[in-house]
């Protein structure tokens, strides 16, 4: 993007059904964050500051999903304000852990949890910001990784592409000289349908991957799934394991649900 | 030369007093893998290794060999041709930019590699024909091999995802070692039947003050070398392999390999040969300081092939159908040899246990050439 050489970009953070902690990954970044608010305006963060400087806005970034009335009604303003729209994190750009929802009556959980369901008014489905809006670049992660954060921010403000690969994470997973864990001790592991981004964290530590980064460019669910049974997977525990912080998306959704017809 | 433990002890230490960073196998995270080696307790006394298709297992052995297992996930390209490696780093100085560090021109560690296999030093004169050969070496590669001691070690056993024999570079040693060694075990304990291959390995060996070995010594131990010869049950078929494959680029094999290929790159990362790296920018916030850094690429991902408009390998089968080719048909015409040593590593480590021998023979119409007995 091209912005004007004598004023800083004004960013701005927008909040919608999310944990918070997309947001905070920005807070977190303690050694850049002085950088970041030299070289932008921080417009619009509440979770940071109570000053609010008006729209329109040159970046805005948006955690969380659509899951009301009112936020469907918003995120049409936000995007209105925004000349370039981030989405970060699960929830905004594949609907969130909340998704699940998808799957059941949301009407009855509400009648079961709150005292009075006649004040709550929520929407049946929580799905992610571009299914409402145009979105310039989508963020994953739950939550997102603090240097994709940064990255994103320094190509904007430079105006070049973004180093945001979208490749499996077994790459990050290899050149960090992990062993694998599915291979050498059959835990199961979704890295190779998963997006890189954490660094490959969790088989660093023995875990396998839990798909936090949604699906890769190109994910083979269908392979992945069947490798899964050969490690003494049940039907039950895959479906499980692809329904979390990016079950809505299609590929994951669907992995899901072949799993739940088995 | 008949060494026993406390010889190879002091040759290790020998050479890491002469500067060398000794790297070898040690265990760790249920895998034996490549690292720094400050003695023989980092060794992997007394385990071994068993491969299939998708998997690996660390197991314990009866006895205390310190090299009686077959290869682990990583090769030695992770020393040579690092995963990441900054190039070099550009502060703007007023209006100069100034270049800040340059990583060919870092002095590199001295290596000594202590434990590769004959497959292995095929793989390093593979990567030495890419690497350094013709006008464009690559600087960091050679200032990080240049100086590199090997000390080999004689492959006892074999698994069944090896098939060295087929492309003729194993199991038995065959040069491009300083020193070699194979390891007889006798009882729980073990010795070593060392040869130099070098002048400098001449040296070290003589060094150690150790006897001449028997020809009972070095009898034991070409029979410990057969043995693993006789275990090998997976083959090859590499008569006409290099033509048949460039003349079936449309063979449904290669469709039905799509479907279980998961395109996770893997196979390229784990391969001795693989060389493809990436070149990747970065600025910071400031946007005063930016670098420069190399990383593992692979034919697998999308963005390997982008040129404008889009991948020009878009599908899964279009990028396992490159991958093999050219590991085993048009690394001829490029490099004069195959790209394949025959190590197994992309049949173990490979999530989806796709087996590149089965696949190329099927793609062929070869007839399955691997033993019966790797099924069991
Ligand atoms: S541990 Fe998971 S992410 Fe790492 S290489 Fe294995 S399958 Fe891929
Ligand atoms: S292609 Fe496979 S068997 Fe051949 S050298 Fe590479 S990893 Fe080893
Ligand atoms: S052949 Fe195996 S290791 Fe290689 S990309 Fe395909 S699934 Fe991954």
């Amino acid at each position: 993007m091209n912005f004007n050489a004598r004023r800083k970009p004004k960013l701005a953070v927008f909040k919608f059904a999310s944990c918070d902690g997309c947001q905070l990954t920005l807070l977190d970044a303690e050694d850049e964050l002085l950088a970041v608010a030299e070289a932008v305006e921080i417009a619009y963060f509440p979770e940071a500051s109570r000053a609010v400087i008006k729209g329109p806005y040159d970046i805005g970034l948006v955690e969380g999903s659509i899951t009301t009335h009112h936020d469907a009604e918003r995120i049409q303003q936000v995007r209105r304000q925004c000349r370039t729209l981030v989405t970060i994190g699960a929830c905004a750009t594949a609907g969130g852990i909340q998704a699940l929802r998808n799957w059941q009556d949301s009407a009855e959980f509400v009648r079961h949890i709150y005292p009075s369901p006649d004040f709550i008014h929520t929407l049946k489905m929580s799905t992610p910001i571009a299914e409402h809006v145009p979105v310039d670049f989508e963020l994953r992660g739950c939550p997102i990784s603090k240097s994709q954060l940064l990255e994103l921010i320094s190509a904007l403000l430079a105006g070049r592409k973004p180093n945001i690969p979208t490749y499996s994470v077994c790459l990050e997973c290899k050149r960090r000289l992990n062993v694998c864990v599915a291979v050498a001790q059959g835990i199961p592991c979704l890295g190779p349908v998963t997006q890189a981004g954490c660094g490959a964290i969790c088989p660093a530590y023995g875990r396998g991957c839990y798909g936090c980064f949604g699906p890769m460019e190109t994910p083979n669910t269908e392979s992945l799934r069947a490798q899964l049974h050969v490690l003494g997977q049940t039907s039950q525990e895959i479906s499980r394991a692809f329904r979390s912080f990016n079950a809505w998306t299609w590929h994951f959704r669907h992995a899901s649900d072949e799993e739940e017809r088995a | 030369m008949r060494l026993e433990a406390k010889e190879l002890a002091s040759l290790i230490e020998t050479l890491r007093r002469d500067g060398y960073e000794v790297v070898g196998p040690t265990v760790r995270d249920g895998a034996i893998v490549y690292d720094a080696i400050e003695g023989l307790e980092d060794l992997p006394r007394g385990w071994t290794d068993e491969h299939a298709p998708g998997r690996y297992r660390l197991l314990r052995r009866p006895d205390n060999a310190l090299f009686g297992y077959v290869v682990g996930p990583q090769s030695w390209k992770r020393f040579l041709l690092p995963p990441r490696v900054r190039l070099f780093s550009v502060r703007r100085n007023g209006d100069q930019p100034e270049i800040i560090a340059d990583a060919s021109a870092e002095p590199p560690p001295k290596y000594a590699f202590l434990g590769a296999r004959a497959c292995e030093l095929a793989a390093l004169a593979v990567q030495d024909r890419v690497l350094l050969g013709g006008p464009y070496a690559d600087p960091i590669y050679r200032n990080r091999r240049q100086d590199v001691f090997v000390i080999a070690v004689q492959c006892t056993q074999a698994a069944p995802t090896c098939f060295c024999s087929s492309m003729g570079t194993g199991p038995k040693l065959s040069g491009g070692y300083d020193i070699a060694l194979t390891e007889v075990v006798e009882g729980a304990e073990s010795w070593f039947v060392a040869h130099a291959g070098t002048e400098a390995g001449a040296a070290r060996l003589a060094a150690l003050g150790a006897p001449e070995a028997s020809p009972q010594d070095v009898a034991r131990a070409e029979e410990a070398a057969r043995r693993a010869e006789s275990m090998i049950t997976r083959r090859l078929n590499t008569a006409g392999l290099r033509e048949r494959l460039a003349e079936n680029f449309e063979h449904p094999q290669w469709d039905d390999v799509a479907r279980r290929c998961l395109a996770c790159a893997n196979c390229t990362l784990v391969c001795p040969t693989c060389f493809c790296v990436t070149v990747e920018d970065t600025s910071d916030v400031t946007g005063s300081h930016a670098e420069r850094w190399r990383l593992w690429d692979s034919c697998f991902t999308q963005s390997f092939s982008y040129i404008h408009g889009g991948p020009v390998r878009a599908s899964i089968k279009a990028r396992y159908r490159q991958w093999l080719t050219h590991k085993l048909s048009s690394w001829h015409d490029q490099f004069g040899t195959s790209g394949c040593v025959g190590c197994g590593r992309c049949i173990t480590w490979c999530p989806a246990a796709i087996e590149i021998t089965t696949e190329a023979e099927a793609v062929c119409g070869f007839p399955p050439s691997s033993l019966r007995s790797e099924q069991a």
